[in-house]
């Protein structure tokens, strides 16, 4: 291996158990013709409070990788341990901001978000229901929309209702798949400083599907790079150590980012090249 | 006050202005009056025509006088229709709450599904008519029995719609009580019933409408207690083939108002999403 950017486990990661760990996780999905597997072999650690990104080709099995730290997808080989116990089902530790948003349009911004509150947290008071919910929804800058119905919401709205639901429950695992693709430009950037920002003064461990090579670098501590489907599997691991808090300007002219940026590149369109794009 | 000011109402303009959603019903249903009047008077069909309502002398006094009481079945026509329309009301309230409640637990759970929908496949095609001799041995009485018909007459549209209410809750929703761990509570009230409530709806609405057509099968086996069902019956028992003109008329009239009442309901209700 020559890739001097490449580690798949960080030599100086101290020895206690990380937040979480695949151990030669699979998946295969049974069908007629037997078992067509999506994932093999996963082998990789996520420390607390590390933003991960992964990105990779459509259909390689990003979101089936994620949907196993989530629980709404089961491993069929090996395990993926959350702080040493194997995921069993979805549960609010491992909050998932869909890639449909998944908000209750009959509901207002402020209800939907108090309505993950009030299933996960009932034993607080009124009060304090009402001051989480009105604190995330300030965070993403929605404290004038909150009642708002979700229809009345533009996309990046919508999808600034989900962060805020989904960070007001105080995951210790947030899981975003593919959060800005279906958002203007200005929307996207603007989302994604806020949420860097958030994960900043929150500090919890962040899993995000992203298509765009650029936001990873932007956000990422690390970027998982996947190898194409069927038995996809981590390619590449690249390390993104631009200090923090980073400014989009700061990092474009680090020669750093051209060297990271090719990398990933070299990687999704040369080595690991889609049939689709190949041909 | 002024008088009539620019902004004012003006036969003139009005007029312009909805001739054309005014004047086509107006020529459709006058045209279809006259051609009923002419087909009777002709001697083309012995039914009596639309005047009869009036040349003959019992049934004006039926269409003029909706609301007497002599006593017994000696009614207006309002009050047979107020009686029917409480039968009406009691089985298609049963047939809301069975029908959602089946509904929602067929919609849940697919190896329920599979073993009933055959059956209610099946059980919705039978005409009201035919539930009236079962519905009787049934309950050996006649107003559990009227009540019977018109409540599996209703139920199967809003079973049905409910059901696949249900099962079109998209999977995005259902993840979001899965990853919140909702309670089975919290997952109904905020979840399934707002999310299934517009096929509820649409279920409900076409339900009344057959309530209400179940209404002349109920209340044949109902002899002696008023109701309009039973008025036309009664009538044709008689040859007064005027009275069972005025009485369609009336259940006519009755069901477009159920009917757009529900539309009502379901705009106000369901649209505030």
């Amino acid at each position: 291996m020559t890739a001097t950017l490449s580690i798949h486990d960080r030599p100086n990661a101290s020895q206690a158990e990380p937040l979480l760990r695949f151990e030669g996780m699979g998946l295969a999905y049974p069908t007629p013709k037997g078992p067509y597997p999506v994932l093999e072999n996963i082998n990789f650690n996520v420390e607390a409070g590390e933003f991960i990104c992964v990105i990779g080709h459509s259909g390689c099995g990003k979101s089936t990788l994620l949907n196993t730290v989530s629980g709404f997808a089961k491993p069929t080989s090996g395990q993926v341990l959350l702080k040493g116990a194997p995921i069993q089902r979805p549960g609010p530790d491992r909050m998932v901001v869909f890639q449909g948003y998944a908000l209750l349009p009959w509901l207002s911004a402020y209800d939907n978000v108090a309505l993950a509150i009030e299933s996960v947290k009932p034993e607080l008071s009124e009060r304090e229901k009402r001051d989480i919910v009105m604190e995330h929804l300030a965070m993403v800058g929605l404290t004038a929309a909150a009642e708002k119905t979700i229809s009345q919401l533009s996309g990046g709205m919508k999808q600034r209702v989900a962060i805020a639901r989904a960070l007001a429950i105080r995951p210790e695992v947030l899981i975003l798949d593919e959060p800005f693709g279906a958002l203007d430009a200005i929307t996207k950037e603007e989302l994604q400083e806020e949420l860097l920002q958030i994960w900043n003064t929150q500090k919890c461990t962040v899993l995000m599907i992203t298509h765009d090579i650029d936001e990873a670098l932007f956000l990422a501590d690390r970027l998982v790079m996947m190898t194409n489907g069927p038995a996809a599997g981590i390619g590449e691991v690249l390390t993104i150590d631009f200090p923090r808090p980073r400014s989009r300007e700061d990092i474009m002219e680090d020669p750093k980012y051209y060297e990271l940026r090719n990398n990933a590149l070299d990687f999704l369109y040369n080595r690991f090249a889609h049939d689709d794009d190949a041909s | 006050m002024s008088t009539v000011t620019s902004s004012g109402f003006n036969v003139a303009q009005w007029w312009k202005r909805s001739r054309k959603t005014i004047l086509p019903p107006l020529l459709g249903i006058g045209g279809f009056l006259l051609f009923w009047q002419l087909s009777a008077s002709l001697g083309f069909t012995k039914l009596s025509g639309p005047l009869s309502l009036w040349t003959e002398e019992r049934t004006r006094e039926l269409l003029l006088y909706p609301f007497f009481d002599r006593g017994g079945l000696d009614k207006g026509l309002f009050l047979h229709t107020m009686s029917s329309l409480s039968r009406v009301a009691m089985g298609y309230t049963l047939a809301a709450v069975v029908g959602i409640g089946v509904g929602i637990a067929v919609g849940l759970n697919q190896a329920l599904n599979r073993a009933f929908d055959p059956l209610f496949q099946f059980l919705r095609m039978v005409a009201p008519l035919a539930w009236v001799p079962i519905a009787l041995v049934m309950f050996q009485q006649n107003q559990p029995a009227a009540i019977f018909v018109i409540f599996i007459t209703s139920i199967w549209p809003i079973l049905i719609n409910t059901a696949e209410g249900v099962r079109q809750i998209p999977q995005d929703y259902r993840n979001v009580a899965l990853v919140l761990q909702m309670s089975r509570k919290r997952f109904f009230t905020k979840i399934l019933i707002p999310s299934a409530l517009p096929y509820i709806f649409t279920g409900l609405r076409i339900s009344i409408g057959l309530a209400w057509l179940a209404i002349i099968a109920a209340e044949i086996v109902m002899p002696g207690t008023p109701g309009i069902g039973f008025f036309i019956w009664d009538a044709n028992q008689n040859g007064y083939v005027s009275d069972i003109v005025l009485g369609v008329i009336w259940i006519g009239a009755i069901g477009l108002i159920l009917d757009r009442l529900m539309a009502w309901l379901q705009t106000r209700i369901a649209t505030g999403r």
